[in-house]
């Protein structure tokens, strides 16, 4: 790789201050500590640091992503080609066909969810004269992850400028800001685009075309929560008409946004962040307490269809994928270990509350969102009880004083 | 009777070149060197000019602030050149040194607490003396509520205590003797409780206390914060083993004898050993021909809180160890591949990392400086009922008020080195933490 270093070393004078490309030092940066770790050493106070660094860590929930987006990519290809066969339109398919066909789907929209992010983030970097910080490079596969799968692009594209721009550079860039930009993108698309995201079926590919293209007659790419929302039967017709089992669900041949429908692949990157350490253990282990305190709750109370779904709650919808995912990014957080408690058990009650109540599909992503302004009071009150224990020292011993 | 304190929360880092016990034989430096950078906001004022002759013992520049706080020599010999800076600041004094040393003779009367401190102002022993909060050298005329004595180096590399204060119990008990005229509170001593010290094991007239847990169980800061914590306004006094010893023998001899027993270690050095040298000796002839090839970093003092010096430097006032690492200014191909150089540990809370290895950690930073991303790290080498993370911030956005609130007078850098070492951000926390202390000791005093 010695060719490779020589390179960049050639050319760092022209960046560096002083050099005819000055300007453009952010982008050369990035591309440097991409294949090289900076020189960079320890000047005073500790003399050795821990390997770890933000690059390492942004790196991790990247791999851990991986298993949701592999079988994302195969659930659009699918529920494709499900439809085709029910269709008549085709005898039958091969693992790799469906997977390619979510592939051709999903690069597009991940192509433009980095194009524009990173764009966004360039721009700001130059303005500012810093490198491009890494807190995007995680930020840009959420995203695909939790869209619906025929988002137009430019809708995408103009979410993910608002979600960027709004969401973390105004703050001051990755670490300062206080919702987490991805579902903040999520959040604008639904409200910004309503006649688009709304209704239940923009979450398998193809759904809403019309016509011959479309889905058959009596065929529904409706996902579970929906179907329970309109009050369906309790036993969901799939796209061919059987019902959806547990193992379905568990595994994740269900409909839904990319990145959510397999709880299975989602715990595998579950176990990753927390082997790693890069995720709390707390809020992913108070979340799942509290989305099973409050789908037992609303099992006995039973009322409609998805109050009776109980807890296997825990497995559909966005559930999984914002507990482990969004709700534990570290900056929107709670940032106390007993604020991580009160954070996760929160949110996981409040989804379900809001899932079941109101028949919000998407109440996880309003609830993190909720719970991501709430997390500097959550803290606040926590920390308080520390500057209260060390106030009482002094007021002990001036009593003390008092009584001698 | 002695009380037991476990610390849970830390970590202790196994570094490549601990020091075997045994003495190595060096020369005998001929320049000290007394750097007022030693001594944590002084101003310095010149006592002595280039050609001076003094004594060991001898004042060389005393505090602007406070002329009782004097700076002594620790040899006898001629003032050789006053080493200044930028606007003339005084950087070092250097002495050199006669073939023997003769000093110069203190009262060794020690029947008053006004007698003590005479004694150990003139002599310059009272530098020794530390005050928290702050970490700055203590005020005379304070009244501290009591003294802390940390006989348990959980620093890594850390010089053994026992065989660096070998002989040395007598001195020891007269410098707790001494101390106590200092204080009308008690005096604390720890001790490592899983492996106590036997040295220690006989001093009377201290409350001992048996500290058991990794680093930084061992930094007096932890200690007092789980034993009697510092409130605002109280002050009490710190004194490192080593220091103690030669209050000690102060006052037995009535002579100020600077000598100490530096542990040389670190993974770039041939024969990690014991040596005898005096405060302010230069670090050449206690290396010479003991290193190894290739771009290294000289530490006066441990890896965690030492000061960078160069192979002509001196070795720092307090300093019982130097530590020689490899310099890291080199890139790393792919560097953030997470399975990829995996030498390089993760203490932040990776279960990967093995405990018992030892490494050879070098000095790269190992990523670039960021903002704050990730939570809950610094707490788990934090042993202190205080959010390190809010503390820090409160800092960075100099609010007085909150830095208060966030306990503040309790810590010192050094009970920050760890939360250094994890930060996934890279961000220098110890300087932080100091440049917080010093406003609060412009602000608050």
């Amino acid at each position: 790789m010695k060719f490779l270093r020589d390179a960049f070393d050639g050319y760092k004078p022209d960046f560096m201050p002083g050099g005819k490309l000055e300007k453009w030092y952010p982008v050369f940066e990035t591309i440097e500590t991409f294949f090289f770790t900076p020189d960079h050493v320890t000047t005073s106070g500790s003399h050795i640091r821990d390997g770890v660094d933000i690059k390492r860590l942004m790196t991790v929930v990247v791999l851990a992503l991986m298993p949701a987006l592999f079988f994302g990519m195969y659930n659009i290809g699918y529920f494709h080609f499900e439809e085709l066969v029910a269709l008549g339109q085709q005898d039958s398919y091969t693992f790799m066909e469906a997977f390619l066909f979510g592939l051709g789907k999903l690069l597009p929209i991940i192509i433009v969810s980095y194009g524009v992010g990173i764009g966004v983030e360039f721009i700001f970097a130059m303005f500012y004269g810093h490198g491009i910080h890494e807190g995007y490079f995680v930020t840009g596969m959420l995203i695909p992850l939790i869209v619906p799968v025929d988002l137009p692009l430019w809708m995408l594209a103009v979410a993910i400028v608002f979600g960027v721009v709004i969401g973390k550079e105004i703050f001051g860039g990755t670490g300062m800001n206080i919702l987490n930009p991805a579902l903040l993108v999520r959040a604008f698309l639904f409200f910004a685009y309503p006649t688009f995201m709304s209704g239940d079926k923009v979450w398998v590919a193809d759904a809403l075309k019309t016509g011959t293209e479309g889905l058959p007659d009596g065929m529904s790419g409706a996902t579970i929560l929906g179907q329970l929302g309109t009050g369906a039967e309790a036993a969901f017709p799939t796209i061919n008409g059987a019902a959806y089992s547990v193992m379905d669900m568990f595994i994740g041949f269900i409909p839904g946004s990319v990145g959510e429908t397999s709880t299975l692949a989602i715990l595998i990157g579950a176990v990753m962040l927390l082997l790693s350490g890069v995720a709390s253990w707390r809020i992913m282990l108070s979340g799942v307490i509290g989305a099973a305190i409050m789908s037992f709750l609303f099992k006995i109370w039973g009322a409609n269809e998805l109050m009776l779904f109980g807890c296997k709650h825990l497995l559909i919808g966005g559930f999984a994928f914002g507990l482990v995912f969004m709700a534990t990014d570290p900056v929107s957080a709670a940032q106390t270990n007993t604020g991580k408690w009160i954070y996760g058990f929160l949110i996981g009650f409040l989804s379900i509350l809001l899932r079941v109540l109101n028949g919000f599909p998407e109440a996880v992503m309003l609830v993190i969102l909720l719970l991501n302004v709430f997390a500097p009071t959550i803290d606040h009150y926590v920390v308080q009880a520390s500057v209260k224990r060390r106030n009482k020292r002094i007021e002990d011993k001036i009593k003390k004083a008092l009584s001698v | 009777m002695s009380k037991d304190i476990r610390i849970k929360r830390g970590v202790n880092i196994k570094l490549v070149g601990q020091a075997e016990m045994m003495f190595a034989d060096v020369a005998k430096s001929k320049i000290y060197s007394l750097s007022p950078d030693n001594f944590h906001g002084i101003t310095p004022k010149l006592a002595v000019r280039a050609g001076d002759k003094v004594k060991a013992g001898d004042t060389l520049f005393y505090s602007k602030h406070n002329d009782k706080i004097k700076f002594t020599s620790p040899v006898s010999g001629e003032v050789s050149e006053i080493v200044r800076g930028a606007k003339r600041k005084i950087l070092e004094v250097k002495v050199l040194a006669d073939a023997d040393t003769t000093y110069k003779e203190f009262d060794t009367k020690m029947s008053s607490k006004e007698e003590v401190i005479e004694t150990l102002t003139e002599s310059g022993a009272w530098v020794f003396v530390k005050q928290r909060p702050y970490d700055v050298i203590a005020n005379p005329s304070d009244k501290p509520k009591a003294i802390f004595i940390s006989a348990y180096n959980s620093a890594p590399l850390a010089a053994n205590l026992d065989f660096a204060l070998q002989g040395k119990e007598e001195s020891l008990q007269k410098g707790i003797d001494v101390l106590s005229k200092l204080t009308r509170g008690k005096i604390h001593l720890s001790v490592d409780g899983s492996n106590p010290s036997k040295v220690f094991s006989n001093i009377t007239g201290v409350e001992k206390h048996n500290v058991t847990g990794p680093h930084p169980a061992g930094n007096v800061g932890v200690q007092i914060h789980h034993i009697d914590p510092v409130n605002k306004g109280e002050r009490v006094w710190v004194v490192a083993p080593q220091d103690l010893a030669i209050i000690g023998d102060l006052f037995i001899t009535g002579k100020f004898n600077a000598e100490r027993v530096v542990a040389i270690t670190g993974s770039e050095v041939s024969k990690p050993q014991y040596v005898k040298t005096i405060a302010g000796s230069s670090i050449d002839v206690l290396l010479k021909g003991n290193l190894k090839e290739g771009d290294k970093r000289i530490i006066s003092g441990n890896a965690l809180t030492g000061t960078k010096i160069t192979d002509k430097g001196y070795l720092g006032f307090y300093d019982n160890q130097i530590t020689v690492l490899p310099e890291g200014k080199t890139h790393r191909f792919f560097g953030w591949v997470p399975w990829l150089y995996n030498n390089i540990f993760s203490i932040a809370g990776s279960s990967f990392a093995s405990k018992d290895k030892e490494y050879a950690l070098n000095t790269n930073k190992n990523g670039e400086v960021r903002g704050f991303v990730v939570t809950g790290e610094m707490e788990k080498v934090f042993p202190f009922d205080i959010y390190p993370m809010y503390l820090v911030k409160s800092i960075m956005y100099n609010d007085i008020g909150e830095m208060e609130m966030q306990g503040i007078y309790e810590v010192a850098p050094e009970d920050f080195a760890l939360a250094e070492v994890i930060n996934t951000s890279k961000i220098d926390i110890q300087k932080i933490v100091r440049d917080g202390l010093d406003v609060m000791i412009e602000e608050v005093g």
